[in-house]
């Protein structure tokens, strides 16, 4: 089996989110209103991930949050309403912030223009980068994530899952059905 | 909040026909618009281009006003369409005004009528969303939502708790649809007024009903207060209105009997000095105008969900 079609393993995905944490923290140590939002709901737990181990590594506080897209999708009339909903939560100023957009998966793009969308209804942020997980390609928009922990390339019939669990990272998971 | 199944429904008639599951679908996706009604900018791109109209065959200022202030934070067109000022009065029929309606282009309808079962007759006859604003003393379902999602914000959960409906029980479709909305959330409810417009017939929707007054608002959670329905009695229920607001109407002593923490509720237009005295109405306990900018959410929510299900239906 190729690393194409085995998807990584709990220890490998936890050393891929410390690279993130390494590569943001990198690029933004002189960074003074940094804030991670989420992508609800896929997004949330690993900007939260994100989040601790940054701050950690930079030695302050850094706002996190979440962005609800449902209002911003472009699917309307394709899709249901999705079975999980949380609020936007923004607990910073979002005008001249500096967001690290994060989402699990990364495929159309059409998720990260919604994000986006949401984002500039509240503010107009100073700069926004995307960082995910899983790049499954398959996009329908010119977007490309700053940063990235795995690349694959899978059929549109595949359906890529992931399950992070910041508390026990032996439970994380990648699954492609 | 995770949910088993997916919002299906392209008509909001009634409460009666939700489950506890879609009533909180509901509830959720108002949280979610009511965060977005914060903002400077409240308008969302949701349902551009589409076109709702708000048909409305009875006086109403706030469910009118909400719904339009709904529809156009979602970047709907809304056009207001009331009773005296539409061809209903050259003639036509209810079914071909709202023909005419959907040949106009429209998405949505919204409709407020005095004979109860209005809007459950036009989603059978016209290929719409149809969403009820009130019927007769039927139901309407938007202010029970509009309640119980006020209720969750005040007092987070509405399971086990006691609400006191309070006034003219028998004429009135919010108490109808509170009455639904409530006991499938799990509260206990007590509906209380006099005799005449409280009848014991409602212990049949799982309901207290209550004539004695303190025994109504002793250790009750909220209490819900109703306007006197003049212009649906066609006779005398009690001997004045005088005689209401000394035996039913809520005075500062009468709300000391709640709890503490209690909160007072209306779904407006209020009487001042006939059912809430009036310090009482802007006192901290008041919930009222909360009460008015939540309809805007819950109505978002329900054009929110009801279009895209009908969206989905033609696809």
């Amino acid at each position: 089996m190729d690393e194409h079609t085995t998807p990584p393993t709990p220890d490998a995905i936890e050393a891929a989110i410390g690279n993130l944490v390494e590569d943001i923290a990198n690029r933004h140590n002189q960074t003074e209103s940094l804030a991670i939002i989420g992508i609800a709901n896929g997004g949330i737990a690993l900007a939260q991930s994100l989040r601790k181990r940054i701050g950690e590594k930079l030695g302050c506080k850094i706002p996190t949050g979440s962005v609800d897209i449902a209002f911003h999708r472009d699917d309307i009339a394709r899709n249901p309403i999705p079975k999980i909903s949380s609020p936007t939560d923004i607990p910073v100023e979002v005008d001249g912030a500096d967001i690290i957009l994060v989402d699990d998966v990364i495929y159309t793009g059409r998720s990260v223009r919604a994000a986006i969308n949401e984002l500039f209804d509240i503010g107009r942020p100073n700069r926004i980068e995307l960082a995910v997980l899983y790049d499954r390609g398959g996009r329908k928009l010119p977007m490309r994530p700053d940063y990235c922990a795995f690349v694959r390339k899978h059929t549109d019939d595949h359906q890529v899952e992931i399950t992070l669990d910041p508390e026990n990272p032996q439970n994380h998971a990648i699954t492609v059905s | 909040m995770k949910f088993n199944s997916k919002w299906t429904r392209q008509h909001l008639i009634g409460i009666e026909e939700l489950s506890r599951e879609e009533i909180n679908i509901i509830l959720a996706t108002a949280a979610s618009f009511k965060q977005t009604m914060q903002r400077s900018n409240k308008k969302l791109p949701t349902l551009r281009g589409r076109s709702i109209v708000n048909f409305f065959m009875e006086p109403s200022t706030r469910t009118r006003m909400a719904f339009e202030v709904a529809a156009g934070n979602l970047s709907a067109d809304v056009i207001t369409i009331t009773g005296n000022a539409s061809s209903l009065v050259k003639g036509e029929t209810i079914r071909d005004t709202a023909a005419n309606i959907k040949a106009l282009n429209a998405d949505m309808i919204i409709m407020r009528h005095s004979s109860a079962g209005a809007p459950k007759y036009l989603s059978r006859v016209v290929d719409l969303p149809i969403i009820n604003a009130g019927d007769g003393a039927h139901e309407h379902p938007t202010q029970a939502l509009l309640d119980c999602y006020t209720l969750q914000e005040n007092l987070k959960n509405i399971e086990g708790r006691k609400i006191t409906i309070l006034g003219d029980i028998l004429f009135s479709r919010v108490a109808r649809s509170n009455i639904w909305a409530l006991k499938k959330l799990g509260a206990q409810v007590t509906v209380a007024g006099p005799a005449t417009l409280v009848p014991k017939e409602f212990t049949q929707f799982g309901v207290e009903v209550c004539h004695d007054l303190r025994k109504a608002l002793e250790d009750a959670d909220a209490v819900m207060l109703l306007r006197i329905q003049h212009e649906r009695q066609n006779a005398t229920h009690f001997p004045s209105i005088g005689e209401y607001t000394r035996m039913f109407g809520l005075n500062k002593e009468r709300a000391s009997w709640l709890k503490p923490d209690a909160i007072i509720m209306h779904p407006g237009p209020i009487n001042r000095g006939v059912e809430i005295d009036s310090q009482l109405a802007d006192s901290d306990r008041s919930v009222i105008l909360q009460q008015v900018t939540n309809g805007i959410a819950v109505r978002m929510a329900v054009i929110y969900l009801c279009m895209n299900a009908s969206l989905q239906s033609i696809k």
